[in-house]
């Protein structure tokens, strides 16, 4: 398994590796072009700030303020009917609407009941296997002032839910309980 | 996103006023701010640095290789998008990133190839069918190698911090393949919706 790590540190390195030598080899002056590209960087994040801060305010208040570990208790009777296992609800739902709020979840789980219990490869595969849909959504559509952005949010939000269950389903199939 | 946004705020201010710590709002509304800059502002860098690699990627041909290597699984994902248009290298760009497990290289190509999809779009405020595509892709996020929680159970003893790459690989598997079929069928429901109203 330490190939797939190594793998994985390569990845990045190998990318860049790829591009400079492709580039330079078909004679693209890389060092103007990269700069030009670059340029435009500073517009794009700028042009995100409003729509960062309105949607990182609300999570923040919705957290802060307890109502979600009250939505997490109202809901967590009817998780348990379905053998949703309880230590996790709370991921679950800050999973699509806080990248590392979620991640600190994770981190708070692996100390308590470690990485490699039920519980730690589940949490492991819930945050890996899918990206924060709030994050996304606000991101990309407002980026190029996106106002009605129809069914993308039920689509998200549907499919974090899948994925909550597919961690579940996962784990249950190749490691077993 | 509105509602969301509404239903977010109310419900932390209604909570925090009937427990009686309505100081958290106020607290929650200041690092929310600081955060939302913070985030953005952490951005610059990997947009630029990114969107940098990506011209000298096109200029050197390599976005319009890995385009027409993809072309199948892209034509049937964006059905609305010319082949030969700039908009579809970096479509396939941003989905190679995330494969590679690139997660930030693959918004910076996600928002340029959002700014090609809203020059085909007219610069309309309301999403186009590809985009909808793209932003189902995104958030569900097809990873193969989930390279910061292998990073964290490192740090917390795992025995075998990259025994999660299968689980993940799978749930991933799953979870965009619905996004794909979500997207799809949400759009066949807009469209009926729309054919009935306009019959009336």
């Amino acid at each position: 398994m330490n190939l797939f790590s190594t793998l994985s540190a390569f990845a990045l390195p190998a990318t860049i590796a790829a591009i400079l030598i492709v580039g330079i080899t078909r004679k693209v002056r890389i060092y103007e072009v990269f700069t030009e590209g670059a340029k435009d960087g500073f517009t794009t994040s700028i042009s995100l700030i409003p729509h960062l801060v309105a949607m990182m305010v609300a999570v923040s208040v919705f957290r802060s303020s307890g109502a979600l570990q009250l939505f997490i208790h109202l809901i967590s009777p009817l998780l348990h009917r379905i053998h949703f296992p309880a230590e996790l609800v709370p991921l679950a739902l800050l999973r699509p609407i806080s990248g590392s709020g979620s991640l600190a979840l994770v981190t708070d789980l692996f100390k308590h009941a470690g990485p490699d219990s039920f519980l730690g490869r589940v949490a492991s595969t819930m945050q890996g296997s899918t990206d924060t849909t709030l994050y996304v959504l606000t991101v990309y559509y407002g980026s190029v002032g996106i106002r009605n952005p129809r069914y993308s949010v039920k689509v998200g939000l549907l499919s974090d839910l899948v994925s909550v269950f597919a961690s579940l389903f996962a784990v249950h199939m190749i490691f077993g309980k | 996103m509105n509602y969301i946004w509404f239903g977010l705020f109310m419900s932390g201010i209604l909570v925090a006023a009937f427990t009686g710590h309505i100081h958290a709002v106020t607290e929650g509304v200041l690092t929310g701010a600081k955060d939302g800059v913070l985030i953005s502002f952490g951005l610059i860098s990997v947009i630029a640095f990114w969107l940098g690699m990506m011209k000298i990627a096109e200029e050197a041909g390599l976005v319009q290789l890995l385009a027409k290597m993809l072309r199948p699984i892209s034509k049937w994902l964006y059905p609305s998008v010319p082949s030969d248009h700039p908009a579809m290298g970096s479509l396939i760009a941003n989905m190679s990133a995330n494969i590679l497990g690139l997660g930030n290289a693959a918004t910076p190509i996600g928002l340029k190839a959002m700014r090609e999809l809203q020059s085909l779009n007219g610069d309309s405020t309301t999403a186009s069918d590809a985009m909808c595509t793209l932003l189902a892709m995104n958030t569900a996020s097809l990873t193969l190698i989930p390279a910061t929680m292998i990073g964290l159970r490192m740090e917390f003893h795992s025995k075998n911090p990259g025994e999660i790459i299968s689980t993940t690989m799978l749930a991933t598997f799953i979870a965009t393949g619905a996004a794909v079929i979500f997207d799809r069928f949400f759009r066949r429901v807009e469209a009926m919706r729309w054919r009935r109203r306009n019959r009336i």
